[in-house]
């Protein structure tokens, strides 16, 4: 297992670490930028000042009540469903891909993609905002047509990596995709 | 290639025998049933598992040898598990072994015809047979939809999947039956059953045939020739009372058909219809019993008649206003009154037919009332139903309004037309020029000139009533809305996401346990559930109103000219 240091497409830092279990299994997780305390407490200071204010403009203490409330509720959604600590990619040789995202709350969202299904992954570029980032994808295999792409699966969207990580992922996944156009292939 | 070898996780501790199941050769993989425990005959064990083929449809077969040792790895046992690879030919035989407490098994296969003598590698993937078994894979919206490469690309999962649910009839002896073959599987403690569930099971079949007579004799009642004559079939097209009663009768008549749900789409849905009128029924009973408490609903009907008089009252003054100057604007004083005291008088009549009824208010609402219990749907929508009865006047004046405006604006764009000199060609459909006669010209460009003047009174109250009568729309339309959530809810699935999520599975995922060199790579397959947006999305239940096909674009158009409009559709009305 080793880990390593790279940058994000935003300048965040963020580390990537790789695990072999066997021939034919690696697991590439990509760690993102902690939630940081001195933005927390911006946010929720500002939250509150702007309560108080509207305290003093209204004397009625149902504003202040109400703001801490509304803190509350609003960390526990941000946490559970937008900041993302963890973006993991398990490629499984023969069995397939999963993609999995663990939230700051501990909540992991995962999906499998069978092997049969994937085409290729490859890093593509994309035009966002003002700048071209470059980012890793599953393209998936359209039933009908065996040269068509049906999907396309888009990695790390919220660590953003850039290119020299995802050369890394991309040497690793190809390593294992590969095995599977030299092995045999039973009728 | 890579050998797959499914084990279920409720035989890591079972005692040596072999290891049956089936075998999948495209995907080189092995999906293990169960354990046959020594002693046993091999011939018998033969026969069973082809009884359990014809049953199951499952091609079951010995595929390995299993032992778990406590102690040193014996080479007698070794060989005696070689041999058997012998008796049950199987390509390849695979042997798993465990020893003492340790996690870390062994599993080599034994290849009689191969040429290359490679050792390939094996992965380890274990499953709870149970949960597996218990749950329905759901393939992504899209795959579902294109049907030709069903059968060569099926979801490889779905095949290991379908393998354990198909082999029920294998998880039935557990180990206190006294036959010759001894099992070991999720359910070899004991077969799981509930004596709930085995009496509901029991009490259902005739409850069923009650319930299909009784939905036999209403409806045969409902479709009596005597219900159909004219001015009563009107009347229940337009009331939407009896659409709700009719959908719901439908659903009675789909949970009590003595069919048995072949698939699990059909069992989902007669689930959600059962839970989704239980919870109506409860939560009309829950309004009923309120309703009636305290005699609420005396105090309902004593303040509707003066609702209906402040609404008639509001009415007249907004009449008043429109006969006067409305807005400053100053409006043809001959028309303005026709108009006024055209409209005055029919909310003069319809006040008078109010007071007639009031008397016997109290009953109607009473017993109207009592058809609350037959579910909170019916209570909206009877709710929806007074609420057009008591604005029928309101709808009445748009009418005139927009037929008024409507002719209006057909005359002046048909005379427009004659002042320049055009016409309206019906059979090109276009418009062509056309000679007039010079009194022709002098009497169109009069008519034209007498309509223009007179159009801003008429585009005022066509306005005036086209916004009232649209505000009534806007609210029967939220409680239709409201009704068409409770009908359309799947609450069964819902439930059942959340109580037991292993049922409804999107897919599959894969965690990798501890390794150790030279040992298999060993994962752990857990199945990953249906979103809850996809489980309402999958499930929805079919409701019969559609919503309004128009456009904005297309809806400001009629508004303009002056069309009537009818926003809401039912599912089986002709269309105009």
């Amino acid at each position: 297992m080793e880990e390593r240091r790279y940058r994000s497409a935003s300048g965040a830092p963020i580390a990537l670490r790789r695990r072999q279990h066997s021939a034919s299994c690696r697991e590439l997780a990509v760690r993102c930028p902690r939630l940081q305390l001195h933005s927390l407490s911006a946010s929720t200071s500002a939250a509150w000042l702007a309560a108080y204010g509207l305290f003093v403009l209204t004397e009625n203490s149902m504003v202040l009540s109400a703001a801490i409330f509304i803190t509350l509720i609003g960390l526990i959604i941000y946490l559970h469903f937008v900041k993302i600590d963890q973006e993991s990619l398990l490629v499984i040789g023969s069995l397939g891909i999963q993609v999995t995202s663990s939230y700051a709350s501990g909540k992991e969202s995962t999906t499998f993609i069978e092997m049969n299904q994937v085409k290729d992954v490859v890093i593509n570029e994309a035009i966002h905002m003002q700048k071209v980032i470059y980012y890793l994808c599953i393209l998936l295999q359209d039933p009908g047509d065996p040269q068509g792409v049906s999907e396309v699966v888009p990695l790390f969207q919220s660590s953003k990596p850039r290119l020299d990580c995802l050369i890394e992922v991309y040497k690793s996944c190809q390593e294992i995709l590969e095995q599977r156009k030299t092995a045999p292939q039973s009728s | 290639m890579v050998l797959k070898v499914f084990f279920p996780s409720c035989c890591s501790s079972a005692e040596s025998g072999i290891l049956i199941g089936r075998w999948i050769p495209e995907q080189n993989s092995a999906v293990i049933l169960a354990v046959v425990h020594f002693p046993f005959i091999p011939v018998q064990v033969k026969h069973y598992l082809s009884e359990v083929q014809r049953v199951t449809k499952v091609s079951v077969s010995v595929l390995g040898s299993w032992s778990n040792s406590k102690q040193e790895k014996e080479e007698s046992l070794s060989e005696f598990l070689e041999d058997l690879g012998t008796i049950f030919s199987h390509e390849p035989w695979i042997q798993i072994s465990k020893e003492g407490d340790s996690k870390f098994w062994s599993c080599s296969t034994l290849q009689k015809h191969s040429n290359n003598p490679k050792m390939e590698e094996v992965i380890l993937v274990y499953y709870d047979q149970r949960k597996v078994m218990l749950s329905h894979l759901h393939p992504p919206l899209d795959a579902a939809t294109s049907t030709d490469h069903r059968a060569e690309d099926a979801s490889k999962l779905s095949a290991i999947f379908d393998t354990v649910a198909k082999s029920k009839t294998l998880f039935m002896t557990d180990r206190y039956d006294d036959g010759p073959i001894k099992l070991t599987h999720w359910q070899s403690d004991g077969v799981e059953a509930s004596i709930l569930v085995e009496l509901m099971k029991q009490a259902s079949v005739p409850a069923c045939m009650l319930l299909t007579f009784l939905l036999s004799l209403v409806s045969g009642v409902c479709r009596s020739r005597v219900l159909k004559f004219w001015p009563l079939s009107f009347l229940w097209s337009k009331l939407s009372t009896c659409e709700q009663l009719g959908h719901r009768l439908r659903h009675l008549q789909v949970i009590s058909s003595n069919k048995k749900a072949q698939t699990q789409t059909q069992l989902m849905r007669k689930a959600n219809i059962f839970v989704s009128l239980l919870i109506d029924v409860a939560l009309g009973v829950l309004l009923m019993s309120w309703l009636y408490r305290k005699n609420r609903i005396g105090h309902l009907a004593d303040t509707l008649i003066p609702v209906a008089d402040h609404v008639a009252e509001e009415l007249q003054d907004l009449l008043q206003w429109l006969m006067g100057a409305p807005a400053g604007l100053k409006m043809n004083r001959a028309l303005d009154q026709v108009l006024g005291r055209f409209f005055l008088y029919h909310i003069h009549l319809w006040i008078s037919y109010i007071h007639l009824m009031s008397p016997f208010i109290e009953m109607i609402l009473w017993y109207v009332g009592l058809s609350a219990c037959l579910g909170l749907t019916v209570a909206l929508c009877i709710l929806s139903d007074i609420i057009a009865l008591l604005t029928f006047h309101i709808y009445c004046f748009y009418v005139y309004g927009a037929r008024l405006y409507c002719l209006k604006i057909y005359g002046l764009s048909s005379l427009w037309r004659l002042f320049r000199g055009k016409k309206w060609n019906v059979l090109r459909q276009r418009v062509d020029s056309c000679s007039y006669d010079l009194d022709q010209l002098f009497i169109g460009t009069l008519l034209f000139t007498i309509l223009l003047f007179l159009l801003p009174t008429t585009a005022l109250y066509y306005l005036v009533f086209t916004l009232l009568r649209l505000l009534v729309v806007i609210v029967q339309g939220l409680i239709h809305l409201l009704v068409d959530l409770i009908d359309s809810l799947p609450l069964y699935s819902i439930i059942l996401r959340l109580c037991r999520s292993y049922r409804l599975a999107a897919g599959v995922k894969f965690r990798v346990l501890e390794q150790q060199d030279g040992k298999p790579l060993r994962l752990l397959m857990q199945i990953n559930p249906l979103s809850y947006g996809s489980v309402v999305r999958t499930y929805r239940l079919p409701t019969y109103s559609c919503y309004p096909k128009d456009s904005w674009t297309s809806l400001c158009k009629k508004l303009f000219l002056g069309e009537l409009i009818y926003p809401w559709k039912h599912k089986g009305e002709k269309q105009d």
